[in-house]
């Protein structure tokens, strides 16, 4: 069964000059439960614009996306909401942590409005991206990588049926790159979850089984040139 | 409400009490200016119902006074609240024909001219204090130690506030001035014991000074006119009936209809004297006529409210930009549009809600303030912890405005776009 699938997706900037921009024209994509995929593209080339998509956080000019049976792409921002919510985790390219809050709060908060908090579940995925002792910083407080690490933790805290993640290793040296994406695959394999990573380090790629460049399913961008050699699939 | 949908309220309220102290400085502000509204406003309703309480139909005990010719309302502070002037004398007959009048129930006579360092002396009879009854079963009472005077003797019996101004107890000695207003040049020859130091009775009474109204009579420098020519009380002469006068008669009436009838026989038929009946009633025309003033301060105090409530909304959307990317955090992370909603109309209320619990506070210093000042004034005590339903209707009301007023905030929080709004640099 697909967990994701995505048909006609189109997207469409007004660049500041006032010229309309064709960012995403996605014909197919799909992603089946369970499966984990990474997904990689020159800079610029849409990649996050096309998780936002999925997330049903951007709403799309034209096509569909649907999400285990459900269309978010026809749902009004309120379900999309709530959709987002009971499906998915979103580690942000930008994080995207709450500045007033600690990082066990960030964490609490993802899952408020998701199943609910539960503090010891927050507590012990804290403990697996390796922040046990930083559980009442801010923030501010942290390092970037940790930062990261933070928001790794809130997306995977619901227990979602689908995790995107946008450069989720882009802060962590390689050492960790390759911890942190084993640890978001062990969480997602708890659950069944399928995983949508974009990202180009080959530490990362090398352990997936699917590799795709976006410019081969996004129409509207046709290159693979800027972000080295790409990887070949299993 | 589902126990997730109340785990999502509990998120809501979090959300709100963490901005309420993120933005500490501009939340205490206007949780002071709250404080400040509301308590203003309950303290204003609070006193107008209690004066007017006091006033109209607090501790009076009297039904009517007759008194000289001329204005009811001058003739009641006169006497019943020990205020302004006495618009002048009647001649004793009147009082001992009020007194063998069958409809009259008691008849106390009430005649001033002096005072101690501003308290006013007044001469009544020993009546006063073994038949007046100011309320129900409560009569003025001397405290341990103490008794009423002796009609024949140079003798005082002093109100509660008197003793605590003055520091005369009983046994104390004092020397009456001239005249209502005090002045140090004025001073009488003649010495008073003072008896008995009365209960509190936490009315006008307690500012008073009662004397025998011989005392009165006989004090040196006072002349009386009630026969018309000047008589001057000589010591160890009995002071003929027709000579005497007095400032007024209080009057306690056996029905409502001898207050008809009073009132027909004195103020239509009669021109020597005024009745003023029913007392409550004389009060209450005069707490109609400066009605306007007490609507000027409600008016006042409801522009604090408005203020108040412009001031939470503000201080709000002031803070709305630097979070639109908090809330399209929480968006992103699931929150809906509502939720966000809600948080902010919940945090102005918070902040309403800290505001009128303070605003008990305001409301406390300002009526103990206002007390000193109504007591020192009237001799009327202002009660801080008396229920009056303003202290329950005025917090509710402005809680509910301070929710309105997030409404406005709330919907620019509401409009946040969250893509455009997710990006560190927006
Ligand atoms: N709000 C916007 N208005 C106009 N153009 C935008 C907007 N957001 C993104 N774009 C444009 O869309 C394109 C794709 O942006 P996107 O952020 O999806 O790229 P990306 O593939 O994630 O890049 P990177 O690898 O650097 O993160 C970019 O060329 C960008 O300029
Ligand atoms: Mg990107």
């Amino acid at each position: 069964m697909e967990i994701l699938e995505v048909t006609d997706l189109e997207k469409t900037y007004r660049s500041p000059d006032g010229e309309d921009h064709r960012v995403i024209d996605v014909p197919r994509f799909s992603m089946a439960a369970g499966e984990h995929m990474a997904l990689r593209g020159a800079s610029g080339s849409g990649k996050t614009t096309f998780l936002n998509l999925i997330a049903g956080i951007l709403e799309p000019d034209g096509g569909d996306v649907t999400i285990d049976g459900q269309k978010i792409s026809a749902m009004p921002e309120n379900l999309r909401d709530r959709c987002r919510a009971a499906n998915m985790g979103y580690v942000f390219q930008t994080f995207n942590l709450l500045q007033g809050y600690t990082a066990l709060e960030n964490v609490l908060l993802g899952m408020m409005f998701g199943p609910g908090a539960d503090a010891a579940r927050a507590r012990l995925l804290l403990e697996r991206v390796g922040l046990g002792n930083r559980m009442n910083y801010r923030p501010r407080q942290l390092s970037v990588g940790q930062q990261q690490r933070v928001a790794v933790a809130r997306a995977l805290a619901n227990r979602p049926k689908i995790v995107l993640a946008d450069e989720p290793t882009g802060n962590l040296d390689q050492a960790l790159a390759a911890e942190a994406i084993r640890l978001i695959r062990g969480v997602c394999d708890e659950n069944g979850a399928a995983l949508l990573v974009v990202s180009h380090a080959p530490e990362v790629l090398e352990v997936f089984g699917r590799v795709e460049w976006l410019g081969d399913i996004n129409r509207a961008t046709r290159s693979r040139t800027v972000s080295g050699p790409r990887v070949a699939s299993q | 409400m589902n126990f997730m949908m109340w785990r999502l309220r509990l998120g809501v309220l979090a959300i709100a009490l963490r901005s309420v102290r993120h933005h500490f400085l501009s939340s205490a502000i206007t949780v002071l200016s709250v404080a400040l509204a509301s308590g203003l406003v309950m303290a204003v309703f609070a006193i107008n119902t209690q004066t007017y309480n006091a006033f109209t139909g607090g501790p009076i005990g009297f039904d009517a006074v007759v008194g000289a010719r001329g204005s009811q309302l001058q003739l009641v502070l006169n006497t019943v609240f020990h205020l302004e002037t006495s618009p002048g004398n009647i001649p004793w007959d009147l009082y001992s024909g009020l007194e063998s009048n069958p409809a009259v129930e008691l008849a106390i006579p009430y005649a001033v001219g002096d005072n101690y360092e501003g308290f006013r002396i007044v001469g009544t009879t020993e009546e006063m204090f073994t038949r007046f009854e100011y309320q129900e079963g409560r009569r003025f009472q001397p405290q341990s130690g103490g008794r009423i005077f002796d009609s024949t003797q140079r003798e005082a019996v002093i109100g509660s506030f008197v003793s605590e101004r003055t520091g005369l107890v009983a046994g104390s000695q004092f020397t009456p001035y001239h005249g209502l207003i005090y002045d140090r040049q004025q001073q009488h020859d003649e010495e008073y014991t003072v008896t008995g130091v009365l209960e509190p009775t936490n009315s006008p009474s307690d500012r008073v000074v009662w004397i025998p109204i011989d005392g009165v009579f006989r004090m040196p420098g006072h002349v009386l006119r009630g026969a018309g020519g000047v008589y001057r009380a000589e010591e160890g002469i009995e002071i003929p009936d027709e000579y005497k006068e007095v400032s007024a008669v209080m009057l306690k009436l056996r029905s409502p209809q001898a207050g008809f009838m009073l009132d027909q026989a004195i103020n239509r038929q009669g021109q020597a004297a005024t009745l003023a009946w029913p007392i409550a009633h004389v009060m209450a025309e005069l707490f109609e006529k400066i009605g306007w003033v007490v609507r000027i301060l409600e008016l006042v105090a409801y522009l604090v409210v408005a203020v108040a409530a412009c001031s939470i909304l503000a201080s709000i959307y002031n803070t709305i930009n630097e979070r639109r990317r908090e809330f399209a955090i929480l968006r992103s992370l699931g929150a809906r549009k509502s939720t966000v909603f809600s948080a902010i109309v919940l945090e102005a209320s918070t902040i309403a809600a800290l505001g009128v619990v303070w605003g008990y506070a305001i409301y406390g210093a300002i009526l103990y303030g206002a007390s000193i000042v109504v007591r020192a004034q009237t001799g009327v005590v202002l009660d801080i912890f008396r229920w009056d339903p303003i202290l329950l209707v005025a917090p509710a009301a402005i809680v509910a405005l301070g929710a309105l007023a997030g409404i406005v905030p709330a919907f620019k929080a509401y409009s946040t776009d969250v893509a455009t709004n997710l990006s560190p640099t927006t």
